[in-house]
C-alpha cells in the first residue's frame, strides 16, 4: 500500500521549516509596539528584600515600568491557583509575591522597556538591599533532617519493600554495600525560556510560551490572574528543546503576563542563560546499595536507599529506588527514599527523572557484584532476569530485554571481552568495556484529538500536545495518513495551541502512546463515516459494509475480499455533496486492561571507553544501545531520540555538573562554558538496535514511548567500562579526569 | 505603580543617549542602510530589529554557536560582535541559503540525515557547516567533529551532523 507509513524512516514533516529558519520559536513572534522585559535575579539564597531601588532605571527614557513585589498587584490568594499539572505537593513559588527570598537567583524585578538593549541596561541599575538569613544548600550536611519521600504526584510510586531484606542479606554468601553520588544537572535546552504575550484590543491575551503543555500554561495563567480561559490562548508551535524544563509554567510566563495586563501592552520576556539555572534541576542523590547473592549469582536481597533534595516550599518526588524490583527476580527488596529540605528552588523533572539516577547506582552496584562473583556482568543480569514485575506481582505487557542483551552483545562483540580489569590496553590508552540495563515506564495518559477531512482530499488533525524535537508532528502525520489511507502531503498535523483539544503535558515518554492513539482513533472515525456515506450512494457496493470488511488506503475504500471493488474518497465526498467531515475523539486509557500488567521499556547498553593511563582523560569510544520500546513509529526520528538519550547519558557520565558554591547557595558555573555539555568532539560511534514488539496493552498503535529509555543505563555502562579499563571504581558522577586517574 | 522621578540620573542618561549610527549591510544579498545603536549586537540586530529570527540566541556569550552566521563567507558568533563595527559587510543567515524553493545541499542533507530534533541549534549548525567547508581545513571525521564543536546540540544529533558535513566535503572534492 502506498499509504503505509507507520514505522518507516520518514523525514520530519517540519524539517524544511527548521532548516530554513522559518520555524518560529517563542521569542520570535513580533508585533509593532512589543515591549521587552528583562528579569533581575536575586543574589542571596535566603532572607528578605530590605529595599529595592528602581529610580535609576525608571529615569531612563524608554523604560516603561519596573515591577517588583512592592508594585505588583496581589494575584490569586490560594496557593492552589498556582498549581500546575506537574506540580509536586507543596506551595508553588509565586514570583514577586512578597519580600521573601526563598532561593538564589529568585526573580526580584522585571524591567520593561521599549528595546531589549535598554531593558538589559536598565536592569543593571536596579539596586537591591537584602536582609540575609543563614541558608542551607548542601545535601550531605543535613541527612539527619531527612523526611520521607512520599506524597501524591502524577507518575510517582511511593517506594515499598517486599520480603525480609535484613534476614536475606545476612544469609547471603556474597555481599556488597556501596554508596553512590551524582551531582546536580540542569536541562539547558538550546532555546532559553521565553514568553511573548500579545495584549489584544478586547483585553484577551495571545501568549507564546516555551512550554511542553499549552493547556498547562493556559490553566495556570487563567487561575493565577483570574481570567476566563476564553481570554487566554497559549501557543507553542515549536519548542527549542525542553527535556522536562518546560513541563511547569516558569516565571517568564508569569512576569510577561503580569506586565502585559498591567501595562495593557504586548510584552516579551526572555531569560538569560544564567537564569536557565534558576528554576529547577535534576536533584543530587546520595544512594546506598546493598546486594546479597548466593555464590552462583542468584540475588537474595537488594536494598536501595536514596537521599535527595527538595525545596522548602515543595516536596519534589521522583522514582529513584523503585527499579530493582522491576529488573530483578529477587524476593527480598528494601526501598527507602528520603528528602532533605534545602534553600533552593524545587528540583524539576529532567529526562528520565529518578530513573537516570536510580538505575545508575543500581546498575553500577550490579557490576561491582559481578566482579565479586567472578561472573560476567551480562550473565549476572540474565541469571536474575525478571519474567514478571515482583513489586506489583504482575506480568509485563511486553518485554524484549533478553533479545536486547543478545542483539546488543552481538553487535558490540561482548564475547571478546577479557573480564580482567586493565587487561585491554592499546598504546597509551587503557580500554574498558562495560554494560548496564535500563528501564523506564511505558505510560498512556488521556488525550483528545480532532480531525477534519475535506472534499479536496486533505486531512487536518490536531491535539494540544507539543513537539519538543521528539517528532510528534511527524508521527501524528504518519499515523493519520496511514489510518485513513492518504499520502503524507495531504495530511497536516497541528499542535501547541490551547484552542486544540486537550492533551496532557508532553512528558514521561507518554505522547506517542497517548496522542498517537487518539489520532489513530479519530481517523478511524472519519474512515467509518466515509464508509457509511459510501454505502448511501445509489447502487453502492459498500451498502451496510463494516469497517473490518474494507481497507482504507491510497485515498479509497477497497473491499478486502474483492479488491476490484473500490470507491475513491473524492467520489464519495462528491456524490454525497460533502464539504467536510469533522470528528473528535477522547482517548481514556483502558485501566482495567492496563492494570493487569506492568508496563515498561527496557534497554541493554554496552560501552567502550579509552582512559589515558597517566592523565585519566576519558573518551567514550563506542556505545551500543539495544532498545525494547514497543512498536517504532518512525525509524528515523526514533533512532534520533535514542541517539539523543545516549548523548545525554554520556554527558551525565563524564561532563555535566551544576556546581553549587554553598557559601552563596548558588550554582556558580551557570553558563555554557563552565557547565559542560557533550559536544561533537566528545561523540563516540553510537549503534542503536530496536528489538520491536508492538505493545497493544500500552497503546493501540503499539508504541511504548522512547523519549527517555535511551538515556537510562548509559552512565552506569560508562562507569562500569571505566572500572574495567582502570581497575578503579569511581562512585560519583561526573567521572572527571582526576577521579579516574590511577 | 511607582511614580517616575523627575531628576535625571546623569550617568544613566549619558549612557542611553548614544546616537544611532548609520551603516550599510548586505544581508542575504539585499543591501540595506540601517540605523543602529552602538550597543546592538549583530544577533540582536537580526532578531529584534530586522525580525530575521532564523538566527538563534542560545547563550548571548559565544558559548553555544546557535547564533552562527556567515559574514563575508566566514562563520562568526553574531552575539559576540556589535553591528556598528561591520559597516559594508555581507551577512548570510539561514534565511538566505536556499535559492527560491531550492534548498542549499547542506539544508537538504540536514533533513535527510535527521541531523536535528528540536531545530533550535540547526541554523547555527548549518551556517557553521558551510563555514567549515569554506575554510577547507577539515580532512578527517575527527577534524570535522573538532571544528563543529563550537555548536552545541542539546538534542544530541551530533553523529548525524557529522554525516552531513562528511557528505558535503566529499561532494566538494568530487
Amino acid at each position: 500500500m502506498a499509504t503505509n507509513f507507520i514505522g518507516k524512516p520518514k523525514n520530519r514533516v517540519d524539517g524544511r521549516d527548521k532548516v530554513t529558519g522559518t520555524a518560529k520559536y517563542t521569542a520570535e513572534f513580533h508585533r509593532p509596539g512589543l515591549l521587552h522585559g528583562v528579569v533581575v535575579s536575586g543574589t542571596i539564597a535566603k532572607g528578605r528584600i530590605k529595599n529595592i531601588d528602581t529610580t535609576a532605571a525608571l529615569r531612563l527614557e524608554g523604560v516603561v515600568e519596573v515591577f517588583t513585589h512592592i508594585n505588583t498587584p496581589k494575584q490569586a490568594w490560594l496557593d492552589l491557583s498556582y498549581k500546575d499539572m506537574d506540580a509536586p505537593p507543596g506551595e508553588p513559588f509565586r514570583p514577586l509575591h512578597n519580600d521573601k527570598i526563598q532561593f538564589n537567583m529568585q526573580p526580584v524585578a522585571l524591567v520593561v522597556a521599549e528595546t531589549l538593549e535598554l531593558a538589559q541596561y536598565a536592569a543593571t541599575l536596579v539596586k537591591v538591599e537584602y536582609e540575609v538569613e543563614e541558608h542551607r544548600t548542601k545535601l550531605a550536611d543535613h541527612l539527619e533532617d531527612a523526611i520521607d519521600g512520599d506524597g501524591f504526584r502524577a507518575g510517582f510510586v511511593p517506594p515499598k519493600s517486599q520480603g525480609n531484606f535484613k534476614k536475606a542479606f545476612s544469609n547471603s554468601e556474597v555481599q556488597l554495600d556501596v554508596e553512590y553520588f551524582h551531582g546536580a544537572e540542569h536541562h539547558n535546552p538550546m532555546e532559553m525560556h521565553a514568553a511573548t504575550v500579545f495584549y489584544e484590543e478586547d483585553g484577551s491575551l495571545t501568549i507564546y510560551d516555551k512550554t511542553q503543555g499549552v493547556k498547562n500554561s493556559q490553566h495556570y495563567i487563567s487561575m493565577v490572574f483570574g481570567l476566563s480561559k476564553k481570554k487566554v490562548r497559549v501557543l507553542s508551535p515549536f519548542v527549542g528543546g525542553a527535556f522536562g524544563s518546560a513541563l511547569r509554567p516558569q516565571y517568564q510566563l508569569f512576569l510577561a503576563t503580569l506586565a502585559a495586563l498591567e501595562l495593557k501592552r504586548s510584552v516579551k520576556v526572555e531569560l538569560t542563560r544564567p537564569q536557565m539555572f534558576s528554576f529547577g534541576h535534576r536533584p543530587i542523590t546520595i544512594q546506598n546499595l546493598k546486594l546479597g547473592a548466593s555464590p552462583d549469582g542468584k540475588l537474595k536481597a537488594i536494598s536501595h536507599k536514596a537521599f535527595s533534595e527538595t525545596s522548602r516550599f515543595e516536596k519534589y518526588v521522583e522514582n529513584v529506588v523503585n527499579w530493582a524490583a522491576k529488573l530483578y527476580d529477587c524476593d527480598n527488596i528494601e526501598q527507602v527514599y528520603k528528602l532533605v529540605r534545602l534553600d533552593m528552588y524545587t528540583p524539576l523533572d529532567m529526562r528520565a527523572p529518578g530513573g537516570a539516577t536510580g538505575v545508575y547506582a543500581l546498575e553500577s552496584a550490579m557490576d561491582e557484584l559481578s566482579y565479586k562473583l567472578k561472573m560476567d556482568p551480562m550473565e549476572l543480569r540474565l541469571k536474575n532476569y525478571s519474567e514478571e514485575d515482583k513489586s506489583e506481582g504482575k506480568p509485563f505487557s511486553t518485554k524484549t530485554l533478553r533479545e536486547c542483551f543478545q542483539k546488543g552483545a552481538a553487535k558490540f562483540g561482548w564475547e571478546k571481552r577479557n573480564p580482567q580489569p586493565r587487561s585491554m590496553k592499546k598504546g597509551h590508552d587503557l580500554i574498558g568495556w562495560g554494560m548496564a540495563t535500563g528501564v523506564w515506564d511505558a505510560m498512556q495518559v488521556p488525550a483528545r484529538a480532532k480531525a477534519e477531512f475535506s472534499a479536496d482530499g486533505t486531512l487536518t488533525v490536531g491535539s494540544a500536545t507539543a513537539d519538543i524535537g521528539t517528532g510528534t508532528y511527524t508521527i501524528m502525520t504518519q499515523i493519520a495518513a496511514e489510518t485513513l489511507g492518504l499520502p503524507l502531503e495531504k495530511v497536516k498535523a497541528n499542535l501547541g495551541d490551547s484552542d486544540l483539544p486537550f492533551a496532557f503535558i508532553e512528558g514521561g515518554s507518554s505522547t506517542a502512546a497517548s496522542v498517537g492513539s487518539a489520532v489513530q482513533k479519530v481517523c478511524e472515525k472519519i474512515a467509518k463515516k466515509l464508509l457509511k456515506e459510501a454505502g448511501k450512494i445509489k447502487d453502492s457496493p459498500f451498502k451496510g459494509a463494516n469497517p473490518e470488511e474494507v481497507i482504507f488506503a491510497d485515498e479509497m475504500i477497497t473491499d478486502k475480499i474483492n479488491p476490484s471493488i473500490s470507491m475513491s474518497f473524492a467520489e464519495i465526498m462528491e456524490s454525497r455533496e460533502l464539504e467536510k467531515i469533522n470528528k473528535k475523539y477522547m482517548l481514556l486509557p483502558n485501566m482495567l486492561k492496563q492494570n493487569k500488567y506492568s508496563r515498561n521499556t527496557h534497554s541493554a547498553v554496552f560501552a567502550e571507553v579509552k582512559v589515558d593511563e597517566d592523565l585519566g582523560t576519558i573518551k567514550v569510544n563506542r556505545i551500543v544501545s539495544a532498545i525494547d520500546g514497543g512498536r517504532i513509529l518512525n525509524l528515523k526520528t526514533a533512532h534520533s531520540q535514542i541517539l539523543g538519550g545516549v548523548v545525554w547519558g554520556i554527558s551525565m557520565a563524564v561532563h555535566e555538573d551544576s556546581f553549587m558554591d554553598h557559601t552563596f547557595g548558588r550554582f556558580i558555573n551557570h553558563d555554557l562554558s563552565k557547565y559542560h555539555i557533550s559536544v561533537n568532539a566528545d561523540m563516540p560511534e553510537i549503534d542503536v538496535v530496536f528489538v520491536e514488539e508492538p505493545d497493544m496493552v500500552v497503546s493501540s498503535v503499539g508504541a511504548k514511548g522512547i523519549g527517555e529509555i535511551g538515556m537510562v543505563g548509559v552512565a552506569a555502562a560508562i562507569g562500569n567500562a571505566v572500572f574495567h579499563a582502570t581497575g578503579k571504581r569511581v562512585r560519583s558522577l561526573p567521572i572527571t579526569q582526576e577521579k579516574a586517574m590511577t | 505603580m511607582i511614580e517616575k522621578p523627575h531628576r535625571p540620573n546623569q550617568a544613566a542618561e549619558a549612557a542611553f543617549s548614544i546616537q544611532k549610527h548609520k551603516i550599510i549591510l548586505t544581508i542575504n544579498e539585499v543591501e540595506q542602510e540601517i540605523k543602529v545603536d552602538a550597543w546592538t549586537t549583530v544577533l540582536d540586530l537580526l532578531r529584534e530589529h530586522l525580525h530575521l529570527t532564523g538566527t538563534k540566541k542560545g547563550c548571548d556569550h559565544g558559548q553555544c554557536g546557535a547564533c552562527t552566521v556567515l559574514m563575508d563567507g566566514t562563520r562568526i558568533n553574531s552575539c559576540l560582535t556589535l553591528a556598528v563595527m561591520h559597516d559594508g559587510a555581507e551577512i548570510t543567515t539561514v534565511e538566505g541559503l536556499a535559492k527560491g524553493e531550492q534548498l542549499h545541499p547542506v539544508q537538504e542533507a540536514f533533513i535527510e540525515q535527521d541531523a536535528f530534533q528540536c531545530g533550535y541549534c540547526t541554523p547555527g549548525q548549518i551556517c557553521s557547516a558551510i563555514g567549515l567547508i569554506n575554510e577547507g581545513k577539515a580532512k578527517t571525521p575527527e577534524d570535522i567533529r573538532d571544528l563543529m564543536s563550537g555548536n552545541i546540540c542539546r538534542c544530541g544529533a551530533y553523529n548525524n551532523i557529522l554525516k552531513v558535513v562528511q557528505e558535503a566535503l566529499e561532494r566538494e572534492r568530487s
